[in-house]
């Protein structure tokens, strides 16, 4: 009834279809999003910014959950794709559960869409609604419960691949609520298979999931120690009610022991660079002058964002037309 | 006397050490003669049962009915009679319906449509609390006196300590046997499967088994204070099984069961985010699977099946929002006997642990003996099945089996000397 996330999101020849984790899919593919990617950089110089790669496709953004931010990257990229797109903004009209997703979802698919960009507070709705509800329909997570953010994390592994040359052989750090973090959960995966030689991750024991080594990420809880020879640090968001939750003290206790001051990232590698998925909290998990200083990529992480989601939008929408066309060729 | 006649199959009860094959005569409802011809009286039927098992019929500590409340799951009808094609000839029905079980009426009509319905014989469990809210003692005795095997709060959460204190106190009073839940509320809430590298890597949050330990430590610790009759249901922890080995040792009557889902699976069947294996108490690791198998090897646990009917939409939902529960009677015999296949498990213990043990607890002579009522199951141990949707006799669609193959099939079951399943 239910296969491997990993293998629901390609076609029989191995392309990508959806994308739904990068949780197994090979180096090649990986890297191959990265190098479209790179390609597209080059187009957002141009003046003119378009490609007609998704002329006449229609993108459907279903956010469950509210992100102005990741919402506007993808429709950005769908537009420059060529793509017509449609913004549903779900979370307002409240129950995105059941029966009622299943129902929204078939009447999209009605109007004959051909792709959807999903973000939903439940881990593993992605893959759902790619392996149950509408199969046909090009699904790319944008983000699903604590489970992966894979475009997110492609953005990640294009920065770290732009700035320090290669992700094979970098030691990594990921540094705070790595419990809640889909964000985390995708760049780990990412990092193991595209050859990083240790992926970290620091915060306190309320914070690291349990058998967080089981994925390939080895648990630090002094920051000291866990930043020592890094050539990359991620930061992570840290929300505010995981101090209601009985998770964490207090933002100042955090800060104390987790937050990146200019001190702490001396002990990186000189030219170490500093990573943040956004929205920073200045003073809580990373303090201004390293936000904002030369070590600094954060910037650049937003605008690789829109050349991260072109690819694989690019790619998974080419996977899904050629296993439509075999299933059509098998049917007759 | 006209006598039913069942020859050539093998007879196993452990509760009377027998295992041999002889042919057994049964009439007015009870088995008169067991390896040897009655003295008078006629053959009604005779029963060729070559290469089939007879075993005494499974008594299930508890599982789900839909009704009263909710029919789209099914109904007392399709669930006992899916509950007799695998083999159970009783089923201790859990009060969590809607309305719950916490008053004579709702216990009567449960047995009045079990026994309209002619399939297993379904002994009620009576709500502990009242709307099992965990707050006010339900009228113990009136459901009791409708007809309550015992009484339980399903997984509902008790308040406090204070409130199962005097639950147990009161139950101890009237010598009312308790079925409780090892579950501390605060630390499960919010999880979905079992805490540990899969639902890291999955992103679901976990249920720690400190939820069932702790849980555990309070109520044994309660029962020894007041000395009521319990019986703890759907244990899931290797620890858990530690406990209660601790506490026989200390000489607490205490009993326990576990879900057969537990001895089959571990959280790993989670993968994919396949829901049908969402299920309360959590599949656990495999070092849990194997302790609890041991335990049910040793006699210490029964097995129940936590069979929870649901219609198709209501496990059509991402992992966390479907309902928990699979549908677990239709075939229960067969995945059980898969352990016994497996070499996980002894033929004697998977009885012991489905009919002998339960019955002792109920008050029940569920034995192949001569004088006793005929309430077993004809079993052929080889036969090979494909569980598909319409081999289903429940109206649940979640069966964790479907699409599998099965070996061993149940042929006949037989209650108070009545057929009421034959495949």
């Amino acid at each position: 009834m239910t296969t491997d996330p990993s293998k629901v999101q390609l076609t029989e020849d191995g392309r990508l279809k959806h994308f739904l984790t990068t949780e197994g899919l090979s180096r090649e593919l990986l890297t191959e999003i990265l190098d479209t990617a790179d390609s597209f950089i080059s187009t957002q110089e141009r003046a003119v910014k378009t490609v007609p790669l998704l002329r006449g496709k229609t993108v459907v953004n279903l956010f469950f959950e509210n992100s102005t931010r990741t919402r506007s990257t993808f429709e950005l990229a769908a537009k420059r794709l060529s793509a017509d797109i449609l913004n549903l903004d779900i979370a307002k009209s409240a129950t995105a559960k059941g029966e009622t997703l299943m129902d929204t979802l078939w009447n999209l698919e009605a109007m004959y869409s051909d792709m959807f960009v999903v973000r939903h507070a439940d881990s593993g709705a992605a893959h759902f609604i790619a392996e149950h509800v509408t199969p046909n329909v090009a699904i790319i997570n944008a983000g699903d419960g604590r489970h992966a953010h894979p475009t997110q994390a492609m953005l990640d592994m294009l920065t770290i691949r732009r700035h320090t040359g290669s992700i094979e052989g970098k030691i990594v750090a990921i540094v705070g609520d790595i419990l809640h973090s889909r964000v985390a959960r995708s760049q780990i995966h990412a990092l193991r298979t595209l050859g990083a030689a240790e992926v970290r991750v620091i915060g306190p024991g309320t914070l690291l999931p349990r058998d967080i080594d089981a994925l390939g990420a080895r648990p630090f809880y002094n920051m000291n120690q866990g930043l020592a020879d890094c050539d990359v640090v991620i930061m992570l968001r840290l929300q505010k009610e995981r101090m209601q939750n009985a998770l964490l003290p207090s933002e100042s206790e955090f800060f104390k022991l987790y937050g990146l001051t200019e001190e702490k990232l001396a002990l990186a590698k000189p030219d170490a660079i500093v990573m943040h998925p956004g929205p920073i909290n200045r003073g809580v998990e990373i303090e201004s002058a390293v936000a904002d200083g030369p070590q600094s990529v954060i910037l650049n992480q937003v605008s690789y964002g829109i050349a991260v989601r072109m690819a694989v939008m690019a790619m998974a929408m080419s996977g899904q037309q050629s296993a439509q066309m075999i299933d059509e060729d098998g049917a007759q | 006397m006209r006598y039913l006649q069942i020859e050539n199959a093998r007879l196993i009860d452990p509760a009377n050490n027998l295992d041999t094959v002889a042919e057994i005569f049964v009439a007015d409802g009870r088995i008169q003669t067991i390896g040897r011809r009655p003295i008078a009286g006629e053959i009604e039927e005779s029963i060729d049962a070559q290469g089939q098992w007879l075993i005494p019929g499974l008594i299930d500590l508890g599982g789900h009915l839909p009704e009263p409340g909710y029919s789209q799951k099914g109904s007392i009808a399709s669930e006992t009679r899916a509950a007799c094609a695998g083999g159970f000839t009783h089923i201790c029905s859990l009060p969590d319906t809607k309305p719950v079980a916490d008053t004579a009426a709702v216990i009567q009509l449960v047995l009045e449509k079990a026994a309209k319905a002619g399939f297993a014989r379904v002994l009620p469990l009576g709500a502990l609390t009242q709307g099992l809210a965990g707050e006010q003692i339900a009228n113990m005795v009136t459901l009791q006196e409708a007809g309550a095997v015992a009484l339980s709060n399903a997984r509902r959460p008790i308040r406090d300590n204070y409130v199962l204190r005097r639950l147990m106190e009161y139950a101890a009073t009237y010598d009312i046997p308790l079925f409780l839940t090892a579950n501390d509320e605060a630390l499960s809430a919010g999880g979905c499967m079992h805490e540990g590298p899969t639902a890291t890597r999955m992103g679901l949050s976990g249920i720690p088994e400190t939820a069932e330990t702790i849980a555990i430590a309070n109520i044994l610790l309660l029962i020894e204070q007041t000395g009521v009759r319990a019986h703890i249901s759907q244990i899931s922890c290797a620890r858990s099984v530690a406990m209660l080995t601790e506490a026989h040792q200390r000489g607490l009557p205490v009993t326990a069961d576990t879900t057969l889902a537990n001895l089959l699976y571990t959280d790993e069947a989670v993968e994919g985010y396949n829901s049908l294996f969402n299920v309360q108490p959590p599949l656990r690791s495999e070092r849990d699977r194997l302790a609890l198998l041991q335990a049910v090897e040793q006699g210490h646990l029964a097995i129940s099946s936590n069979h929870q009917p649901h219609e198709i939409a209501a496990k059509k939902a991402p992992f966390a929002d479907a309902e928990a529960g699979m549908s677990q009677y239709d075939h229960f015999l067969p995945q059980a006997l898969s352990l016994v296949h497996r070499g996980e498990l002894s033929i004697d213990a998977l009885i012991r642990a489905t009919s002998t043990i339960p019955a002792n607890l109920l008050g029940l002579r569920q034995q192949l003996t001569e004088g006793a009522a005929f309430n077993a199951c004809l079993v052929d141990p080889n036969a090979e099945n494909v569980v598909t949707a319409q081999s289903l006799q429940s109206r649940g669609r979640n069966h964790p089996a479907l699409g599998r193959t099965l070996k061993g099939q149940v042929k006949r079951v037989f209650v108070d000397g009545q057929l009421v399943f034959a495949s």
